[in-house]
C-alpha cells in the first residue's frame, strides 16, 4: 500500500459521549487504514460503537460527543477541519448509506428533488438538466429505469429504495463511502443484489468503502479485509480471508463458531452480554467472556500487534502463542472467574 | 403503581422543569384557596351585607373593604373569586376521576377484546371526540337540568365527564392496542396467562403512565368548558355556589360603560389556574413524550487510562512479529 | 403520473364514508335528547298549558308515537334537509339557519386566518429555537391565549376599545342591516355584492374585535401544534440523511424539517373547526353577535329542546363535511395518503 493510495488513515480515534452514568466510550483507540477501491469490513455486535465509528468518520456526531485522534482524509486531517470544510465534504467526497431507507427519505418529497438538493448544494448553478443527466447515469447503474425519476419514495419497494439512497450517496463520485448495515433491513435475495452492487463499486467507482454490519457472511463474500469490532476497540483487523480462516482472537473465533450454516448441529453462543460502555471490564474488555482468559487478560491491556500477513491483534493470547510476549506463570494462569449467573446473561 | 405516576414528575429536567414547578406554585395557590376558602375569604360567596347590617355597594369600585370591588348583584368579587377556586376545583376533580374511572377500564377492554365490541366502542366514541366539546356539554348540562332540577354542581360535573371520557378511551385503548401486540405480551399469553392477568399486570402500567398528562391537561380543559357553561347560563346559581363564568355573565352589560373589575378578576381566575394546570401537563408531556425528550447533553472529557489502558499505539506500529 | 390519478378514487372514497358519519352522530344527538325525563314539550312548555292542551300538542309534535318511529322520522327528516321547527316561535330550524349561519361564518373564517397568521409562525419560530428566550416566550403565550377564556378576552377588549367609539357588539350598524339586500346571508358578502363601500367597511370594521379575539384563542392552539411537529420532524431519519449529504442545516430545517412539519398539522388545524365552533358560541355571546350561536344560547334559555336539537343537528353535519374536506386537502399534499 503505496502512501498515495492510501484514502483514510485513523490513528488513535476515540469518540466518547456523555451520560448520565459516565462518559460512554463508544470508540476508545482505534486505528485503521483504507486504500483507494478497497472493502473494509466492520464487524461486532450490536453496541460495540460501530455506528459510532462510521458516523464519526462523517463527522455526523450526536450532540454532547467529543472525538479525538488523527482522522486523515486524503491527506488532509478531518478534525481539525471547519464545520463549513467538512459540510462541504459530506456529500461530494465522503457518503453514507443508511440503514433503514424508507425513513432516510424525505416522503414529501420526488426522487428528482432529492438529486437536485443534493447536487445543487456543492455545484452551485448546476441545470435542472444537468441533475437530471447525472442523476439517471447513477440510477442506471443501480438498475432503476427512468421512467421513476419523478416518484415519491414510498412508491418504491424495499430493496429499490435502498438502491436510490447507494444513488444518491454516490451521485457526486465520492471517493470514500460508510455503508451502515445497509441490507439488515433487506430480505436475503434483495440482500444479495445489494451487496453485489457495493462490490462492483470499486469497479465502476474506484470508491472506498466502509461496511458496517453484523453479519459475517456478506463481509466474507464482499469485502477484501475486516476489522472485528468489541467494545469500543479493534481487537482484530486483516486479509477477510485470512481472519475467516485462521481467527486469531478468541472473540473472532467465538463470532465465527456462532454462525449458523446447513450443517451446524448445536447452537453456540457466547456466554455473557456485550459490556456497558461506560463502565466496561478493566484491562482487556473482553476477559470476562474469553473461554481462555488469564490473569494478565483481567489487570493489564493488551497492546496492539502486527503478526504476518499485516493482521492486527490485540490479545496477549495471541501474542503469547506468537511468542511476541514473555509472561510469568502467574500471569499466564487461567483466570477464575464467577458463574456468569442467568440473570447477567438476559 | 404510585411509583409509575409519580415517575415522569422526578425525570423531569431543564426548562420542563420549572414549566413544572411553575404550573404546581400556581395550582398550589388555588387549592389553598379552595380548601381554606372558609377561612381567608372575607366575605360569604352570596352575602350582600356586612358586619353592621350595611348592604353592599352595587359595582362598587375596588376599595380598602372591597379590594376587588362588588358586581351588580352586590357580591364582594374577592370573596366570589376565592370561592370559586373551591366550585372550580371539586366539580372539576370529581368529573375527571369519573372520566377516569369510567374511560380507562373501557379503554383496555376494549383495545385488549377487540373484534366487534371494540369496533362498535371506537365508532361512538370518536363520533362524540370529533363533536364540539362545549356544545357536547352544553347538551349534556341542558339534559342533566331537567332531570335534576338544576342542581347545579351535579349536573355541572356529569356533563363534563361525560365529554371527556371519550378522551381516556381513545388513549388507553390505543396504548393497548399496541402494548398488546407487544412480543413481551404474547410471551406472557404463550405461558398461559390470564387475560386479566396480562391487562393487569403488563399493559396497565404502560397506560397509566400516560394518565396523568391527559390528567392535568384535561382538567384545564374541564375548568374553561365549566367557565364557559357558566357564561352561557347553564352554570351554577350564583347562590349555591361561586362560579366564575358566571359573574362574568354579569359583567357583559357593564363592559361597555367601562366597569372593570367585575370582568377583570374572575377572568384572571380562569387564566391562572387553567394555565396552571397546563403548564403541569405540559411539562410532564416533556418528559414522559419520548419524541419531545431532549437529551441532556453532558460535556465529556477525554482522558487517558491508568495502567490497565495500553500505551499510544503507534510507538510499536510498525513492528512485526515473526514466529 | 400514476399518483394524480387516486386521487378523485380517494375523494369519492372519503364522501362515502360521511354518511355513516353522520347517521353516527345523528343517533347519537337522538339519543342523547330523548335522555331526559318527559318529554321537549312538558319541559318547555309545561306549565303554561293545561293537562289536555300539553297532551294535544305532544300529539300535533308527534311525541306520543313510539321512540323508534320518531328516531326514523328524524333521520329522514334530516335527510331531506329538515331540521324541524322552533317550539317557542314556531320558525323552521332551517330558517334560523340561513338568516344567522352567514354571521357565524363569517366570524369563524375571520378568526381562522388571524389563527393561521399568528399560530404557524411563531409555532415555527418557536420549534426551530427550541429551549431559547423566544421559544419560552411563545409558549407562554401559547399557553396563556388558551387559557384565557375567550368572553374575558373579549370583555378586556370591549372595556378597553368603547371609549374610542370603535363598534364593540353586532355585525353591522343598524342602518348598514336595513340597506344591504340579503342575497347570500352572509352580511360582509352582501355589501360587497351590493357595492356599497361605507357598509363593507362598516361590517369590517365590526368583524375586528371577534375575529381578533377568537383568532387569538386558536392561535394558541396553532402554536403549540405546530412546535410539537416541528420538533418531531427534526428528528426524522431523512433529516439526518440530508445532513450526511451536505445540506446546510439552514436548508435542512426549512426544506425537510419545516414542511413535513406542516402536514400533519393541517389535518388537524381543519379539525380545530370543532374548537372553533364551540368558541363561536361564545364570543357570539359576548359582543351580542348575530350567530348560530347566539341562537342557540336563546333556545337553550328558553328550554325549547325541538330547537335546540335541530341546530345541534345541523352542526354535527358542519363538523362532519368540514372533516371530510381536511381530508381531502390532507390527500392532495401528502403523497402517500392515496394509497
Amino acid at each position: 500500500m503505496t502512501r498515495s493510495d492510501v484514502v483514510i488513515e485513523a490513528d488513535d480515534l476515540r469518540v466518547w459521549y456523555g451520560s448520565e452514568r459516565g462518559p460512554v466510550k463508544a470508540v476508545d483507540g482505534v486505528s485503521f487504514n483504507l486504500a483507494k477501491g478497497e472493502i473494509l469490513g466492520l464487524v461486532g455486535e450490536s453496541g460495540c460503537g460501530k455506528s459510532t465509528l462510521g458516523r464519526a468518520l462523517l463527522g455526523l456526531l450526536p450532540p454532547g460527543a467529543a472525538m479525538d485522534g488523527t482522522l486523515l482524509f486524503e491527506g488532509e486531517d478531518l478534525l481539525k477541519s471547519s464545520r463549513k470544510a467538512m459540510l462541504a465534504r459530506r456529500g461530494s467526497e465522503l457518503g453514507m448509506i443508511f440503514q433503514e431507507p424508507l425513513t432516510r427519505l424525505n416522503p414529501l418529497m420526488r426522487i428528482s428533488q432529492h438529486f437536485e438538493e443534493t447536487v445543487r448544494t456543492h455545484e452551485k448553478g448546476i441545470s435542472k438538466d444537468e441533475v437530471r443527466r447525472r442523476a439517471l447515469e447513477v440510477l442506471r447503474l443501480m438498475g432503476i429505469p427512468p421512467t421513476r425519476y419523478r416518484a415519491y419514495p414510498h412508491e418504491f419497494s424495499g430493496g429499490m429504495r435502498q438502491r436510490l439512497m447507494i444513488a444518491l450517496a454516490l451521485v457526486l463520485r465520492p471517493s470514500f463511502v460508510v455503508a451502515d448495515e445497509p441490507t439488515t433491513a433487506l430480505d436475503v435475495l434483495v440482500e444479495a443484489q445489494i451487496i453485489r452492487i457495493l462490490h462492483d463499486l470499486r469497479r465502476e467507482f474506484d470508491t472506498s468503502l466502509l461496511l458496517i454490519t453484523h453479519n459475517l457472511g456478506i463481509v466474507a463474500e464482499a469485502c477484501d479485509r475486516v476489522a472485528v469490532m468489541y467494545a469500543g476497540k479493534i481487537v482484530e483487523l486483516g486479509d477477510a480471508k485470512t481472519v475467516f480462516s485462521k481467527p486469531q482472537h478468541p472473540y473472532t473465533r467465538e463470532l465465527l463458531r456462532s454462525t449458523i450454516s446447513l450443517r451446524t448441529e448445536g447452537l453456540n453462543y457466547i456466554p455473557g452480554a456485550p459490556p456497558d460502555l461506560t463502565d466496561p471490564p478493566p484491562a482487556c474488555h473482553f476477559h470476562p467472556r474469553g473461554p481462555d482468559a488469564m490473569n494478565i487478560c483481567a489487570t493489564k491491556a493488551p497492546r496492539d500487534r502486527v503478526y504476518e500477513n499485516g493482521i492486527h491483534v490485540q490479545c496477549w493470547a495471541a501474542d503469547l502463542a506468537h511468542g511476541a510476549v514473555d509472561l510469568t506463570d502467574e500471569e499466564k494462569a487461567p483466570l477464575i472467574r464467577e458463574e456468569i449467573s442467568v440473570a447477567d446473561e438476559a | 403503581m404510585l411509583k409509575l405516576l409519580l415517575a415522569p414528575f422526578r425525570n423531569t429536567t431543564g426548562i420542563a422543569r420549572w414549566i413544572l414547578i411553575t404550573g404546581l406554585v400556581i395550582t398550589a395557590m388555588f387549592v389553598i384557596f379552595a380548601i381554606f376558602a372558609p377561612w381567608i375569604a372575607p366575605y360569604g360567596f352570596a352575602q350582600k351585607i356586612d358586619a353592621s347590617g350595611d348592604r353592599f355597594p352595587k359595582m362598587g369600585e375596588p376599595s380598602a373593604a372591597h379590594w376587588f370591588g362588588t358586581n351588580d348583584q352586590f357580591y364582594d368579587i374577592l370573596s366570589r373569586v376565592i370561592w370559586g377556586a373551591r366550585t372550580e376545583l371539586t366539580v372539576v376533580l370529581l368529573s375527571v376521576l369519573l372520566a377516569v374511572v369510567i374511560g380507562v377500564p373501557l379503554g383496555l377492554l376494549s383495545g385488549f377484546l377487540g373484534g366487534w365490541v371494540d369496533r362498535a366502542l371506537v365508532f361512538v366514541m370518536d363520533a362524540l371526540y370529533a363533536f364540539p366539546s362545549l356544545l357536547l356539554a352544553i347538551v349534556f348540562a341542558f339534559l342533566l337540568q331537567a332531570r335534576l332540577g338544576g342542581a347545579g354542581i351535579l349536573a355541572a360535573a356529569l356533563s363534563l365527564t361525560a365529554i371527556y371520557i371519550p378522551q381516556y378511551f381513545r388513549v388507553v385503548r390505543s396504548t393497548t392496542v399496541s402494548a398488546r401486540e407487544e412480543t413481551y405480551v404474547e410471551a406472557a399469553r404463550a405461558i398461559g396467562a390470564k387475560p386479566r392477568t396480562i391487562m393487569g399486570k403488563y399493559l396497565f402500567g404502560n397506560v397509566i403512565q400516560s394518565v396523568p398528562v391527559i390528567g392535568t391537561l384535561n382538567a384545564a380543559d374541564a375548568i374553561s368548558t365549566l367557565a364557559a357553561l357558566g357564561f352561557v347560563g347553564l352554570g351554577i346559581q350564583p347562590t349555591e355556589a361561586a362560579e366564575w363564568g358566571y359573574d362574568l355573565s354579569r359583567a357583559l352589560d357593564d363592559a361597555a360603560a367601562g366597569i372593570w373589575w367585575t370582568t377583570l378578576f374572575p377572568g384572571l381566575a380562569i387564566v391562572l389556574l387553567v394555565t396552571g394546570l397546563t403548564l403541569i401537563g405540559e411539562g410532564l408531556n416533556e418528559t414522559v413524550n419520548p419524541a419531545l425528550r431532549k437529551r441532556r447533553i453532558r460535556k465529556v472529557v477525554l482522558t487517558r487510562g491508568s495502567v490497565t489502558e495500553p500505551e499510544r499505539p503507534g510507538t510499536d506500529q510498525n513492528e512485526v512479529v515473526t514466529p | 403520473m400514476s399518483s394524480q390519478g387516486s386521487v378523485p378514487r380517494y375523494v369519492a372514497q372519503r364522501l362515502l364514508l360521511v354518511i355513516p358519519m353522520i347517521w353516527v352522530l345523528l343517533t347519537v344527538v337522538f339519543v342523547l335528547l330523548r335522555v331526559a325525563p318527559g318529554d321537549p314539550i312538558s319541559a318547555s312548555l309545561g306549565g303554561k298549558l293545561s293537562a289536555e292542551a300539553l297532551a294535544d300538542a305532544k300529539h300535533r309534535a308527534g311525541l306520543d308515537r313510539p321512540l323508534i318511529v320518531q328516531y326514523f322520522d328524524y333521520i329522514k327528516d334530516v335527510a331531506t334537509l329538515n331540521f324541524g321547527n322552533t317550539f317557542t316561535d314556531n320558525r323552521p330550524i332551517i330558517d334560523v339557519v340561513r338568516d344567522n349561519g352567514g354571521a357565524t361564518l363569517s366570524l369563524t373564517v375571520g378568526a381562522f386566518l388571524i389563527a393561521l397568521l399568528v399560530g404557524i409562525p411563531l409555532g415555527l419560530l418557536a420549534g426551530r429555537r427550541r429551549d431559547t428566550v423566544s421559544d419560552v416566550v411563545i409558549r407562554i403565550f401559547g399557553v396563556v391565549s388558551y387559557a384565557a377564556p375567550i368572553f374575558w378576552t373579549g370583555l378586556l377588549m370591549v372595556i378597553l376599545v368603547a371609549p374610542t367609539g370603535w363598534p364593540t357588539y353586532d355585525i353591522a350598524s343598524a342602518e348598514t342591516k336595513f340597506l344591504v339586500e340579503p342575497r347570500t346571508h352572509i352580511l360582509i358578502v352582501d355589501t360587497v355584492l351590493a357595492g356599497n363601500t361605507d357598509a363593507f367597511l362598516d361590517v369590517l370594521q365590526h368583524h375586528v374585535l371577534p375575529c381578533v379575539a377568537l383568532g387569538l384563542l386558536l392561535s394558541g392552539v396553532f402554536i403549540r401544534l405546530v412546535r410539537v411537529n416541528l420538533l418531531q420532524s427534526l428528528k426524522g431519519d431523512y433529516v439526518e440523511a440530508a445532513r450526511a449529504r451536505g445540506v446546510p442545516e439552514k436548508y435542512v430545517i426549512r426544506r425537510h424539517a419545516f414542511r413535513n412539519a406542516l402536514v400533519p398539522v393541517i389535518t388537524v388545524v381543519g379539525l380545530q373547526v370543532a374548537l372553533t365552533l364551540g368558541g363561536a358560541v361564545l364570543t357570539e355571546k359576548t359582543f351580542n353577535w348575530p350567530g348560530l350561536g347566539n341562537q342557540l344560547v336563546k333556545y337553550i334559555v328558553a328550554h325549547d329542546y325541538s330547537a335546540v336539537q335541530g341546530l345541534v343537528t345541523f352542526f354535527a353535519i358542519v363538523v362532519v363535511v368540514v372533516s371530510v374536506l381536511v381530508d381531502i386537502v390532507n390527500a392532495l399534499i401528502d403523497p402517500r395518503v392515496r394509497y
